[in-house]
């Protein structure tokens, strides 16, 4: 029973060693302030890999899932009788919840392990190493584009996937089940507020960009410089980066629609 | 990949991310940059709101004139007084008009609807409805069929 | 009392790294446990040692990259661990390090790695960066590889291309982590060769920490063999191969058996094969 107790204590203890590590390195990274001229060709080139990339399977799972909730939302309404309710329910959980929610999951899997194979693989070939060595940061060089980038990129690919979902709803909805097109669009504008739902959706999406480019960098920097080391802190970086993006969805949702 | 590609891709990226903004903000949230221009204030007593809330619809014959600004209890006659911002192009409601309190649909969200009068003269911001008509309450309608009155 | 001796001698050519009584650990496990060394200016010094003995840990103490927990450590009169971060990426500019893997970075071409650390430190013109790059990359000689991607090049290559990379801004310090492992025969010869081109053509200084005792013997000018967190034995290659010390005629030799046992430390092996008690 002591040993259990002892064994969580130093686990606890480990873990805000490990928060206090990753703020840290959060502190040398954005200590600098980046230098326009050789940083921007580098924040460029990340964005095209970390958004760019990632736009086709954001505009995919944003069809799909704009056509399910039509779908889902079609059937639940109807019997209500108020189909035409469905473009404000679909605008209002994409913009609200789904969008920047089911993006920061996608981008955590797709752009988030991929930044942490990176970095991880640079440190265990010892490129980061050897950047500081020729007296170039590497948090500067290496990570600072990367954290940029995701912190860019992941907003924009919000927005877009929301956009794409109203529209594939609008596809089920008015194009397949025949609800009226101006009462889809009528109802959507009615009840969607750009300043309390978009703008919030949006900055939603901020911090979880920030949230998920941050702990990729992390663990692939703090990676242990083996290939176990890397496929490990590659999982570690979906695992983390979704549950925070779900923790944070609810209190940022708690904070920003909650009435009290 | 050169540089000069990527430049372009992401280039095309943000300007899609802008687009997709102006979309939510034009199609769906129907954000008119219209709405940024002038408005001015009127106000209602109601004896009961209802369910009408802060940032709701104001509407003539069914088209959007305004919103709701704030709903307030007025400690002396114990009603409530809402304040509405009514356009600035829409500067010729009939002085004699009534807001009445309307629910869209059976379930939908309430909504303050102006009944037109026939007056000559106009609102002028600042002033006060004359007439008003409350939420219509099935609970209380209800009631009073079943009572008999 | 060798180190004193190469200490003497390294006065007269002015030393220009000396570490003394340096102690340092890392999770617990005592690496150096007070080493002291000089390494001349100009010359080539190879540091010697048995694998885990710490060799490229000596290399980034030097390098900065790690601190010493006590001791005193200094490069051409600075004492490295004092140094502030600023200070210390400076002065990095004076050193070049060539890495085991050579450390390419694998999204930028030959001619590009190569023209990195100047386009990060020097305003230099474009034109003029081509010319520094295309010697650079002459010199080993791959000037031909310069359009290839790091991951096109055989590891060789890619060794060598670094080696123009941590030359390219003519830096008074250059540090070899084993230059040698994992080569092949004639891409040693090719190593070896422009070690000591570099060195005798730039006067750079050079340490080189290798195991491969007859390659890094052949090239030296002074050695220093470290093992158990110590120096064992320093000196030139000559005096080293005449050394009396048993563990470092085992070390150069290659012999199984000595002062380093062939077996891990172990309970007696009577315990372990269930014998124990009866056999005794």
């Amino acid at each position: 029973m002591i040993d259990r107790i002892a064994s969580f204590g130093r686990s606890s203890i480990g873990f805000v060693i490990s928060i206090g590590r990753a703020g840290q390195f959060l502190g040398g990274v954005l200590s600098g302030i980046p230098r326009p001229v050789t940083g921007f060709p580098l924040l460029l080139k990340q964005l095209y890999s970390v958004g760019v990339l990632s736009l086709a399977i954001i505009v995919v799972s944003g069809l799909f899932i704009g056509m399910v909730l039509g779908l889902q939302g079609y059937t639940i309404l109807s019997d209500f009788g108020s189909e035409a309710a469905i473009g404000q329910m679909i605008a209002l959980t994409l913009v609200r919840e789904l969008g920047p929610v089911v993006t920061a999951l996608l981008f955590a899997g797709r752009a988030g392990s991929a930044l942490t194979a990176e970095i991880g693989l640079m440190k265990a070939t010892e490129q980061l190493s050897s950047m500081e060595m020729m007296g170039v940061d590497p948090l500067r060089r290496v990570i600072a584009p990367r954290l940029w980038a995701g912190f860019i990129a992941m907003p924009v690919l919000a927005i877009i996937f929301s956009m794409v979902g109203i529209w594939g709803g609008m596809l089920v909805g008015v194009e397949w089940l025949g609800v009226f097109e101006g009462s889809y669009w009528g109802n959507m504008q009615a009840s969607v507020d750009f300043r309390d739902d978009v703008i919030n959706g949006v900055i939603k999406s901020i911090v979880f960009g920030f949230v998920c480019a941050w702990i990729a960098v992390y663990q692939g920097y703090d990676c242990v410089p083996t290939s176990a080391g890397i496929s490990s802190a590659t999982t570690k970086t979906v695992v983390y980066s979704s549950l925070a993006v779900l923790g944070l969805d609810f209190v940022l949702t708690a904070v920003m629609f909650g009435n009290f | 990949m050169t540089q000069r590609t990527t430049d372009i891709a992401v280039g095309l990226f943000m300007l899609a991310g802008l687009a997709a903004l102006l979309f939510l903000a034009l199609q769906v949230s129907g954000l008119s940059p219209k709405s940024a221009k002038s408005t001015y204030t009127v106000y209602a007593d109601f004896n009961d709101t209802g369910g009408i809330t802060p940032r709701g619809r104001v509407s003539m014959a069914g088209v959007t004139v305004g919103s709701i600004d704030s709903i307030t209890l007025n400690k002396e006659t114990f009603q409530a007084r809402v304040a509405m911002s009514i356009h600035g192009e829409v500067d010729n409601i009939p002085a004699d008009s009534a807001a009445v309190i309307r629910t869209s649909g059976l379930l939908g969200e309430q909504y303050i609807d102006i009944s037109i009068g026939g007056d000559m003269d106009s609102l002028e911001p600042g002033d006060t409805f004359y007439a008003t008509q409350s939420a219509m309450n099935i609970e209380r309608l209800i009631s009073n069929f079943a009572s008999g009155k | 009392m060798e180190a004193k001796d190469l200490k003497v001698r390294a006065m007269g050519l002015g030393s220009y790294i000396s570490l003394k009584d340096v102690v340092f650990s890392r999770s617990g496990r005592r690496i150096f446990n007070g080493v002291t060394v000089d390494i001349p200016r100009g010359k080539i010094t190879a540091i010697m040692g048995p694998s885990g003995s710490g060799k490229t840990t000596l290399l980034r103490l030097i390098g900065g990259q790690l601190r010493q927990d006590s001791g005193s450590l200094t490069v051409d009169g600075h004492a490295i661990s004092e140094l502030r971060r600023k200070e210390l990426y400076k002065f990095r500019e004076k050193m070049g390090m060539l890495f085991q893997s050579g450390a390419l970075f694998t999204d930028l071409s030959v001619y590009e790695n190569v023209a990195f650390p100047m386009r990060v430190h020097t305003k230099l013109p474009e034109d003029m960066i081509n010319d520094i790059v295309l010697m650079k990359l002459e010199a080993v000689g791959l000037r031909g590889a310069r359009k290839l991607m790091p991951s096109e090049l055989s590891g060789g290559m890619n060794r060598r291309v670094a080696l123009a990379r941590s030359i390219a801004l003519d830096p008074e310090l250059i540090m070899y982590d084993e230059p040698f492992a994992g080569q092949d025969p004639i891409g040693m010869g090719v190593l070896v060769k422009l070690i000591r081109d570099l060195n005798s053509s730039m006067g750079l200084t050079s340490v080189l920490v290798s195991h491969d005792v007859k390659e890094s013997l052949s090239i030296c000018h002074y050695a220093c063999i470290i093992a158990d967190g110590k120096v064992i034995g320093t000196g030139t290659p000559e005096e080293l191969q005449a050394h009396p010390s048993e563990q470092v005629q085992q070390f150069l030799n290659g012999h199984p058996d000595g002062p380093v046992p062939f077996h891990y430390p172990s309970s007696a092996a009577t315990e372990d094969f269930g014998l124990a008690g009866g056999a005794s």
